[in-house]
């Protein structure tokens, strides 16, 4: 059974959620989602464990050898990604019951399980493949379902996010689907590994930079680099908090995880940055990726908004330091990739209880909620702390070896960017702590409640984790390390 | 395709588009991709433009006024073109045998998929085999898209949304069953079992000529929306109810799932075929079919449940005005 990890991974949530369409009770539907991630998240381990011990896995579906057939090539970087996918992703689903039964009609429970396990499906299938088609397929399960999720909000702005996004992803996906197809033109091989041999004897020729450009392009748009973000913070703020946890905690590591696949494995890194200013190109963006949207998230009045252009100022960070193109540059965007969903996840969960006590979460109506919520709001000041990159959080460590790689490169002026952007996470932060902590309650506010036990707890288990992997990384370094040298070293 | 772009009438852009459907699906036939031509047809002409067509009598036929030039829009679609055109410039020669695209993998199909899969036509095997994965994946893709379109339209009639509908101008009415024309009836009850026949035939007949489970299941579910349009949705739906639908939907792809997972029992990998039965090429065709099956019913059963739900909506608006 050991073997067949790779494809398990994948289908049992894929297979599961058609078996939820048969499945009759809301909380039953919750146990049969939350094992089926379970699952996934108890494969995954095992998965890097296997890796980490005898190195790369391969697995050719339906028996076909490699490039005639799919295959499912599991390397240190995909089983990496396939952890923090997994695992994210479960302790979401623990407060999924509550959250929705909050949030949604009681009609559409059994739908949002399945379409949340094709979701889950679908970002799992895109890190475990081998075959950029087969990529392709599964971007397109990941995505329509996310589209769904995001409808499924409350209110009619959900609508208009979701179909904002929808735009936007077709069009990043077609690109990438021209990008696939220019080089299938040129190679004739799917499979990535195939592709990574054969795509130097060709490199001279234009169809393979079209090709590297639509892609790149492609999964820009999806990462939501800016300024092609503007898609992403309503389709955050007015999808159900679960889901907002969901898309900010994994759907952009998925985005990133392609770029990465792409930039250093099929075309190698050599290629992708001397062909285009890639170099100049992510550095500058992500200044002002980082400057613009840390400013926007100051001036946000619903604080999911606020935490969704701080999302995008984060996916900046991530990109400045893939612009290094060094060792340490890529450990910092892996490291960030793990950490920020810890953040993001233990933010957007907090908030997830926050919504469900007060219906909304509107800035103004956190006045006072420090005495009435404590346990909640102490969730958002240590994920804010995190955000923000002070010593003992996560944020920290990411923060570290991004200003340790951009001082290596001699980019000086980098650093104080950096510097800057966290102030103005500070700042944004700091609106919130005012706001809970030091403004008198609301009139109508004496009686709400803590959130209940069943939206706490998975929110601490996050807090928990970015304070933990914050105290000892050592984990987290040894992995990316790893992972680093093998994607600069060339294919794996 | 400028025509679609200049356009205003939201009906007239269905039409042309459906035009530009079979224009392409004939540049496919002039290229010998039967297959894509066949599900062009099928997909992109008849259910699409369908769908399209339902989803207007939603929402209204005239496109609203735009306030602002999309100047940047023209601006960045012209960079993409030119981008794609400097990049075309040097691909290698249309038609040319010696095409990269012809020589790696494909060569390996066409001279060896016969042997190993005992099917005439390569591109089910391709399809349904080496890269059933794929096909697969492309079913849940379906799968998700009618679960996307429930989660939208079920339930959701509030007040605020019927207001809405209402300043934007309907301009078609409920959908009466067409009792009185006579000669639509009459003609389409001769039809439809005809129709349902090829339908069939096109399911099984994917190993000798251009079809499968996709197509098929896009003819299956065009008779079934044929009778909802005559016969009216009431009529249809005592014999095919909705919960149905989804059952179906959803045990197409455990239909092939299942497959997947019996060669996991049987310690082989995921859809490999081949312990179907002793003889690879009796277990390939065995496999194929069983698999084509749970394409087929997926797809006729998403594209009814789509369809079924648009008409139940309007159906709904209908009542309450």
């Amino acid at each position: 059974m050991i073997a067949q990890l790779p494809i398990l991974q994948v289908i049992v949530p894929l297979l599961a959620a058609p078996c939820c369409l048969l499945v009759g009770r809301s909380k039953l539907l919750w146990f049969f989602a939350l094992l089926a991630s379970a699952m996934t998240f108890v494969i995954s381990l095992v998965l890097l464990q296997q890796v980490q011990e005898s190195g790369t896995i391969h697995y050719s579906l339906g028996g076909w050898s490699a490039p005639f057939g799919i295959e499912y090539r599991i390397d240190l970087l995909n089983a990496y990604l396939l952890l923090i996918v997994s695992s994210i992703t479960s302790i979401i689903l623990l407060t999924a019951h509550a959250s929705i039964t909050a949030e949604l009609n009681e009609n559409k429970h059994k739908l949002f399980y399945v379409v949340f396990l094709l979701c889950l499906a679908g970002m799992l299938g895109i890190i475990a493949t081998g075959d950029a088609f087969n990529l392709f397929v599964f971007l397109e399960i990941s995505a329509l379902s996310s589209y769904t999720l995001i409808a499924l909000g409350q209110k009619r702005q959900a609508l208009t996010a979701a179909f904002r996004y929808l735009l936007v992803g077709t069009l990043g996906a077609s690109f990438i689907l021209i990008g696939i197809g220019l080089m299938y033109m040129v190679t004739g091989t799917l499979n990535m590994f195939d592709l990574s041999e054969r795509l130097p004897q060709v490199e001279e020729s234009r169809t393979v930079v079209t090709a590297f450009s639509f892609l790149i392009l492609g999964v820009c748009l999806k990462l939501a680099l800016f300024p092609l973000h503007w898609w992403l913070p309503n389709a955050y703020a007015y999808a159900p908090s679960v889901v907002s946890a969901l898309l900010a905690a994994t759907a952009t590591k998925v985005a990133i995880y392609i770029l990465l696949r792409f930039i250093f494995t099929v075309f190698g890194g050599e290629f992708s940055f001397t062909t285009l200013p890639l170099q100049e190109i992510l550095s500058v963006l992500g200044i002002a990726g980082v400057l613009t949207a840390s400013v926007m998230a100051i001036y946000q009045q619903n604080v999911k908004q606020l935490f969704a252009y701080s999302s995008v100022a984060q996916i900046a960070y991530m990109m400045l330091a893939l612009a290094m193109n060094s060792t340490n540059g890529l450990i910092a965007t892996l490291l960030h990739l793990f950490n920020h969903a810890l953040m993001k996840g233990a933010l957007f969960l907090a908030l997830a209880g926050v919504m469900y006590r007060l219906g909304s979460v509107e800035l103004t109506q956190f006045a006072g909620l420090g005495k009435r919520m404590p346990w909640t709001m102490a969730a958002i000041v240590i994920g804010g702390l995190s955000l923000i990159g002070l010593p003992l959080t996560v944020g920290f460590i990411s923060k570290w070896y991004l200003l340790r790689a951009a001082l290596e490169n001699g980019w000086w002026p980098l650093a104080i960017f950096i510097l800057l952007g966290s102030l103005l996470a500070v700042v944004y932060v700091w609106r919130i702590v005012e706001t809970a902590y030091f403004s008198p309650a609301k009139a109508g506010h004496n009686q709400i409640k803590e959130a209940p036990l069943r939206l706490l707890l998975p929110t601490w288990i996050l807090v928990l984790a970015n304070l933990y992997f914050g105290c000892d990384a050592s984990f987290t370094i040894a992995v990316t390390e790893l992972t680093a040298q093998a994607l600069l070293g060339g294919a794996p | 395709m400028f025509a679609i772009v200049r356009m205003h009438d939201l009906f007239a852009i269905v039409m042309l588009l459906s035009i530009y459907g079979f224009l392409c699906a004939s540049f496919f036939m002039v290229m010998d991709a039967v297959d894509v031509a066949f599900t062009e047809a099928a997909v992109g002409i008849g259910i699409s433009t369908l769908l399209l067509l339902s989803a207007l009598t939603l929402t209204g036929r005239f496109e609203k006024k735009q306030r602002h030039k999309p100047l940047l829009a023209v601006f960045s679609v012209a960079i993409t073109a030119s981008l794609l055109i400097y990049g075309t410039l040097q691909m290698p020669p249309f038609g040319s045998a010696y095409a990269p695209a012809h020589q790696h993998i494909a060569t390996h199909y066409i001279t060896q998929s016969l042997g190993e899969t005992g099917i005439i036509n390569i591109v089910t095997s391709v399809l349904a085999s080496y890269r059933g994965y794929d096909t697969l994946g492309e079913l849940i893709v379906i799968f998700t898209a009618g679960m996307g379109v429930l989660v939208l339209l079920r339930g959701a009639t509030s007040p605020a949304k019927d207001s809405e509908g209402k300043s934007k101008r309907v301009t078609s009415k409920q959908p009466v069953p067409m009792k009185q024309h006579a000669i639509l009836r009459i003609v389409s009850k001769m039809l439809i079992p005809l129709i349902l026949l090829f339908a069939l035939y096109v399911q099984f007949h994917a190993d000798f000529g251009p079809g499968g489970g996709f197509q098929a299941g896009v003819i299956f579910a065009s008779v079934i929306i044929l009778y909802v349009m005559i016969f009216g949705l009431r009529a249809t739906q005592k014999t095919i109810s909705l919960a149905w639908l989804e059952f179906l939907s959803a045990l197409g792809v455990l239909i092939f799932g299942s497959v997947g997972l019996l060669s996991l029992l049987f310690g082989e990998n995921f859809l490999d075929y081949n312990m179907l039965s002793s003889d690879p090429v009796q277990a390939q065709h065995l496999g194929i079919f069983v698999v084509e099956i749970g394409v087929g019913i997926t797809v006729a059963a998403t594209i009814i449940l789509i369809f079924m739900t648009f008409t139940g909506r309007m159906a709904d608006r209908g009542g309450q005005q």
